[in-house]
C-alpha cells in the first residue's frame, strides 16, 4: 500500500516549512561566529576593551539567534524517521552516516563550547576564551559540512549500491560520499552565503548606530570588520555559486535546464538566458534576453559540449524508465526465488535505472507491465515545474550581486574613512539586512524543488519516501510546527530588535550611549 | 580492528546503549532540574540560581540525544524508521516540549517582566518533564511489543494509535524514568546550590529516589509475571544479512526473564539500579552530593541496562507480527557502515568526553544568590 498523494504533499510541505524555518537561523550562526572570532582576536592582539565589548555584544545577538537554530534544528534530526520512514529505511545505511558524524564531530563541539563562550569570560584566560570562540565557529561550520555531505548525496548519490536481498541501498565508498563534488561545492557556497548574512547583519546594525550618531567608535570598528569580511564572502559566494553551476551541469542536468528554462538543446556553446518569461504550455521562453556562450561556459567549461535541453532530457529519462521496468521485473523474479542466470544478468544490466522504474509506481502497482501512456506520464514527472525554479534562481542571483555592491561600497568608503558621511549607504545597508536570508531561502528552494520528483536523484521517488501516516497526523504536526515556530520567531525578532536598538549599552559596562544619560536604565532603552 | 558482522552488530547494540546512557546521565539531570524548577525555586532569584546551575552545560548534554538519533539512523535505520514513525505523536510531543529549552534558557532573563519569566519557567518545566515521562512510556511499549509490520516492499506500518501507547505498564515505566531523572536532577542541584534550595533539593532527591525504587520494583514484577515477553525460536545465521521477517518468534510469559537465567551476571543491572538509588538516598542526606550524583548516575544506567538486557536481543518487538519484530541482528546497517561508524565513535566519543569534562571543570562551583547579583546581565 502506497502513501496517498495528500499525505505526500503534506509531508513535503512540512519538511519544506521546518527546513526553511531552520535555515532562517543557520546562516547567521555560520557567519557571525567567525566575526566573533575576528573581533575577539583583535581583542587578544590589541588588548583594547572595545573589542571585548564588541565580541560580547554581537555575541549576545548571536545567542538569541543560536537558541532558535537549536530549537528548529532538533526537529531535523528526527524528521526523516517520523515522516520519511521509507526513505530512512531505504538509504539510512548511507544517509545516516554523515548525520551521525555531524552529531559526534560538530554538534558536540559547538554546543559544549557555546556555553563556555557565554559564561566563561571570567573563568578563562583571554587566549583560552578565544580558543573557545573559535571552536564554536568551527563546530557550527563543520555541522554545515556534514549536513551538506548528506544533502549532496541526495543530489548526486555516489558510493552506494542497491542490495536486492535487503531491498535497501548500501554504502560502498565512504570516501566517495565525503568527497562528493556536489557536496563540496554546496558546502563552500552555503557557508559563504552564511558569512554574507553575518556580515550584513553586523554592517546594517552598525550603520544604524552611525546614522543615530551614537557609540561611534564601537559602530565604526564593527562596520569595518563586517565590510571586509562581507566583501570577501560575497565575492566567494558568487564565484562558488558559479562553480556549483558547473557541477550541477555534470550530474543534475534537469535542474540546470529548469533554472535556465532551456526547453530544447541549443547548438553549443549555449547562451545564458538573463531574463524572459518561461511558458510551460508552449515550451518556450518569451521575451528572452540572452547572452551568447555564457551558459555553455558555466555548465561545461567548454565551447563545444552541448547543454542538454528539457525535451532531450525527458526523452533520455523515458528510456531510463523503460530500462527501470526491466530491472523491476527482474527484481520481482529474484525476490520470488524464480531467478535464472539470465534474470540476474538482466537485473545487473538495468539496476542503475531501477529508481526510474519506481517512478511508475505512481500509476501502476506493477511497473514491469506499465503501458506506454503510463511511461509517458512518468517521463513527464521527471521535469520539475520550470517557472518557480527559473524565477527563484534569478531572485537569488540578483540579490547576490546587489549585496556585493553594498559590501564593495562599504569597504571603499570605510577604507577612505568616509562611510559615516554617506547616509545613503548606511540606510541601504540597514534596510538590506533581510536580503541574504531571502537569497538563501530562494537558493534552497532551487536546490530542493529542482530535485523533484526525487528524494534521492535517480534512486528513490519522493512519493514513495514518506511514512505510513494518516493525513490527520500530518495536520496535527504541521499545525504544531508552524504554530510553535511562528510564536517563537515573533519572540526572537522582538528580542533581536530590542537588543539591537539598545546596542552595547545592554552590556551594562557603563561606557555606552544609554548608560551615560542617568535617566535611561539598562533594559529600558529603545 | 576488522570485525565480523555478528560482532559488529553486538558492538553496535552496546554503542547505542552507551549513547542512551550518556544522554540519560548528562541531559537527564538537566531535565530533572527543569522538572523541579517551578517547585524548588520560590522566587525569581532562586529560579535563576537553578537555571544557571545547568545554564552553561545543558546544551552540550542535549547533543547526546541528537547524536543518539543520528547513530540510530546510521546503525539501526530500521529502528529509526519504524520507531519514530510509529511513535509519531509521542515523539512530536517530545520535540515540542524540547523547543522550550534553548529559547527558555536564553530568553527568560532578557526581559524583567514576571509574567514573561513565569511563562518560560513552565516552558522549561515542560522541556524537562515531558521528555522524561515520554521516554519511559516509549520503553514500556517496547517491552510490551509494538503493533507494526512490514509489507512485501519492506514498508513499515504502525497499526496502533497514540492513545494505545498509554497502557498501565507503559505509564508505570514513564513514572520510573521521570522519577529517576528527577532524582538525578535534584542531586545535581544539591551539588551546585546552597541554603534553602539545597535543602529542598535534598528532600526532592529522597522522594524521587524512593518513588523510583518503588516504581522500578513494581515494573520489574509486572514484567516478570504480568506481561508476555518474546522469544526467538529460529533465526538464520546472524553473521550474515538477516531480514527482519526471516526469523520465528513466539510470545510467552516470563520470556523477558530468560536472559537472567542464561546470563546471571545480567542481574547486576537491576541491582545497580536499586543500590544506586539507595546509596543516593543516604549520600544525599549525608550531604555528599558529589558521590550521590555518581550513584544516581549509576542507578540511571542500571535502569536502562535492565530494559536492554531483558529484551536482548530484541530492540523493538512486534506485537502484531512477532516474526517481523526488530532485533539487533536484523535492524542493522550493512557491515561496511557498521565498521566505518565503529571507527568514528571510537575516535570521537573519547574526544567529546575529554572536552566535556574540561568544560565542567571550568564551570564547577556553587551558584549562589551572590553569583546571580554579580553576574547580572551576563547570566541566564
Amino acid at each position: 500500500m502506497q502513501p496517498t498523494l495528500e499525505l505526500v504533499d503534506l509531508s513535503r510541505l512540512q519538511f519544506a516549512a521546518t527546513a526553511m524555518y531552520h535555515f532562517l537561523f543557520v546562516p547567521l550562526t555560520l557567519g557571525l561566529s567567525w566575526l566573533l572570532v575576528i573581533m575577539e582576536a583583535a581583542y587578544v592582539m590589541t588588548d583594547k576593551e572595545i573589542y571585548r565589548d564588541m565580541t560580547r555584544f554581537w555575541g549576545k545577538l548571536f545567542g538569541i539567534n543560536f537558541a532558535m537554530g537549536v530549537t528548529t534544528g532538533i526537529t531535523m534530526e528526527f524528521q526523516f524517521g517520523t515522516n520519511w520512514s521509507y526513505y530512512s529505511h531505504y538509504v539510512g545505511d548511507i544517509f545516516g552516516v554523515p548525520l551521525a558524524i555531524e552529531g559526534l564531530m560538530a554538534f558536540f563541539l559547538e554546543s559544549t563550547f557555546v556555553g563556555l563562550f557565554f559564561f566563561g569570560w571570567e573563568r578563562l584566560s583571554k587566549r583560552r576564551h578565544l580558543l573557545v570562540t573559535f571552536l564554536v565557529a568551527l563546530g557550527s561550520n563543520l555541522s554545515a559540512l556534514w549536513i551538506l555531505i548528506a544533502n549532496g548525496w541526495m543530489q548526486n548519490p555516489v558510493g552506494a549500491v542497491f542490495n536486492e536481498q535487503t531491498m535497501r541501498m548500501e554504502l560502498t565508498g565512504i570516501g566517495q560520499l565525503i568527497f562528493n563534488p556536489v557536496a563540496q561545492v554546496k558546502f563552500v557556497h552555503t557557508v559563504a552565503a552564511g558569512y554574507v548574512t553575518g556580515s550584513l547583519f553586523v554592517l546594517g546594525i552598525s550603520a544604524f548606530y552611525l546614522l543615530r550618531g551614537r557609540d561611534l567608535a564601537f559602530a565604526q570598528r564593527s562596520f569595518a570588520i563586517a565590510a571586509g569580511f562581507g566583501l570577501a564572502s560575497s565575492l566567494s559566494v558568487i564565484v562558488l555559486g558559479d562553480e556549483s553551476g558547473y557541477v550541477t551541469g555534470d550530474v543534475q542536468q534537469m535542474k540546470l535546464a529548469a533554472i535556465e528554462a532551456e526547453w530544447h538543446t541549443e547548438k553549443p556553446p549555449a547562451s545564458f538566458t538573463l531574463f524572459g518569461w518561461p511558458d510551460e504550455k508552449t515550451q518556450r521562453t518569451d521575451y528572452a534576453l540572452r547572452i551568447p556562450y555564457v551558459m555553455g561556459l558555466i555548465a561545461t567549461r567548454s565551447i563545444d559540449t552541448p547543454v542538454q535541453g528539457i525535451a532531450d532530457l525527458r526523452e533520455t529519462n523515458r528510456r531510463r524508465i523503460e530500462s527501470g521496468m526491466l530491472a523491476y521485473g527482474a527484481l520481482q523474479d529474484i525476490k520470488r526465488g524464480a531467478a535464472t542466470p539470465q534474470t540476474r544478468q538482466m537485473f545487473a544490466d538495468h539496476e542503475p535505472y531501477l529508481g526510474y522504474g519506481l517512478l511508475l509506481k505512481r500509476y501502476t502497482d506493477n511497473p514491469a507491465q506499465a503501458t506506454p501512456q503510463q511511461i509517458e506520464r512518468a517521463a513527464a514527472d521527471t521535469v520539475p515545474a520550470i517557472a518557480p525554479i527559473f524565477w527563484a534562481f534569478r531572485v537569488m542571483v540578483g540579490m547576490g550581486f546587489f549585496l556585493l555592491f553594498i559590501f564593495a561600497a562599504a569597504f571603499y568608503f570605510c577604507a577612505s574613512h568616509r562611510a559615516r558621511a554617506r547616509p545613503w549607504l548606511l540606510k541601504l545597508a540597514l534596510y538590506s539586512i533581510p536580503l541574504p536570508w531571502l537569497a538563501a531561502e530562494f537558493g534552497w528552494f532551487v536546490a530542493e524543488y529542482g530535485r523533484q520528483p526525487w528524494t534521492i536523484s535517480g534512486i528513490l521517488p519522493t512519493f514513495l519516501s514518506t511514512s505510513s501516516l494518516s493525513s490527520g497526523d500530518l495536520y496535527f504536526s504541521l499545525a504544531g510546527f508552524v504554530g510553535f515556530y511562528t510564536l517563537l520567531l515573533v519572540v526572537e525578532l522582538y528580542l533581536m530588535f530590542k537588543y539591537a536598538r539598545l546596542g552595547p549599552s545592554s552590556l551594562a559596562t557603563g561606557r555606552y550611549h544609554f548608560e551615560s544619560a542617568p535617566t535611561a536604565a539598562p533594559g529600558r532603552g529603545a | 580492528m576488522i570485525f565480523d558482522y555478528a560482532t559488529l552488530k553486538l558492538i553496535w547494540w552496546l554503542f547505542v546503549g552507551v549513547l542512551l546512557i550518556g544522554f540519560a546521565v548528562t541531559d537527564g539531570f538537566d531535565m530533572g532540574v527543569g522538572a523541579l524548577l517551578p517547585f524548588l525555586g520560590k522566587n525569581d532569584e532562586e529560579r535563576r540560581i537553578i537555571i544557571n546551575s545547568v545554564g552553561a552545560t545543558w546544551e552540550g548534554n542535549q547533543v547526546w540525544f541528537i547524536t543518539a538519533g543520528g547513530a540510530l539512523f546510521a546503525a539501526w535505520p530500521l529502528v529509526y524508521a519504524a520507531a519514530f514513525s510509529g511513535f509519531y505523536i509521542a515523539l512530536l510531543l517530545v520535540l515540542f516540549a524540547l523547543f522550550f529549552r534553548p529559547v527558555g534558557f536564553d530568553y527568560r532573563s532578557k526581559l524583567p517582566d514576571p509574567a514573561w519569566r513565569g511563562a518560560w519557567d513552565w516552558g522549561l518545566f515542560a522541556g524537562g518533564a515531558v521528555p522524561a515521562l515520554v521516554f519511559g512510556v516509549a520503553f514500556g511499549n517496547l517491552l510490551l511489543g509494538v503493533p507494526f509490520h512490514y509489507d512485501d516492499t519492506m514498508r513499515v506500518f504502525y497499526t496502533g494509535s497514540f492513545w494505545q501507547l498509554l497502557k498501565p505498564f507503559a505509564l508505570l515505566s514513564g513514572v520510573v524514568s521521570l522519577s529517576m531523572l528527577v532524582m538525578h536532577g535534584a542531586v545535581y542541584l544539591q551539588l551546585r546550590t546552597e541554603g534553602e534550595i539545597n535543602r529542598r533539593a535534598v528532600k526532592a532527591a529522597q522522594l524521587a529516589a524512593v518513588a523510583m525504587m518503588a516504581s522500578f520494583a513494581a515494573a520489574g514484577m509486572w514484567m516478570a509475571w504480568g506481561i508476555d515477553g518474546y522469544r526467538i525460536v529460529a533465526i538464520p545465521p546472524v553473521n550474515d544479512i538477516v531480514l527482519p521477517t526471516a526469523k520465528s518468534v513466539i510470545k510467552e510469559s516470563g520470556a523477558w526473564l530468560a536472559n537472567y537465567t542464561l546470563y546471571p551476571w545480567m542481574l547486576l543491572a537491576p541491582a545497580l539500579a536499586f543500590l544506586g538509588a539507595l546509596c543516593t538516598v543516604f549520600l544525599s542526606r549525608a550531604g555528599k552530593p558529589g558521590t550521590a550524583l555518581f550513584t544516581s548516575g549509576a542507578a540511571v544506567a542500571g535502569v536502562i541496562l535492565t530494559a536492554g538486557f531483558s529484551m536482548f536481543p530484541f530492540v523493538m518487538p512486534s506485537s502484531t507480527d512477532p516474526n517481523g519484530g526488530l532485533t539487533l541482528w536484523d535492524a542493522v546497517s550493512s557491515r561496511g557502515t557498521l565498521q566505518v561508524m565503529f571507527w568514528v565513535v571510537l575516535v570521537f566519543l573519547p574526544i567529546v568526553i575529554a572536552y566535556t569534562s574540561w568544560v565542567y571543570r571550568v564551570m564547577r562551583g556553587k551558584i549562589t544568590a551572590q553569583t546571580i547579583r554579580d553576574g547580572g546581565h551576563s547570566l541566564y
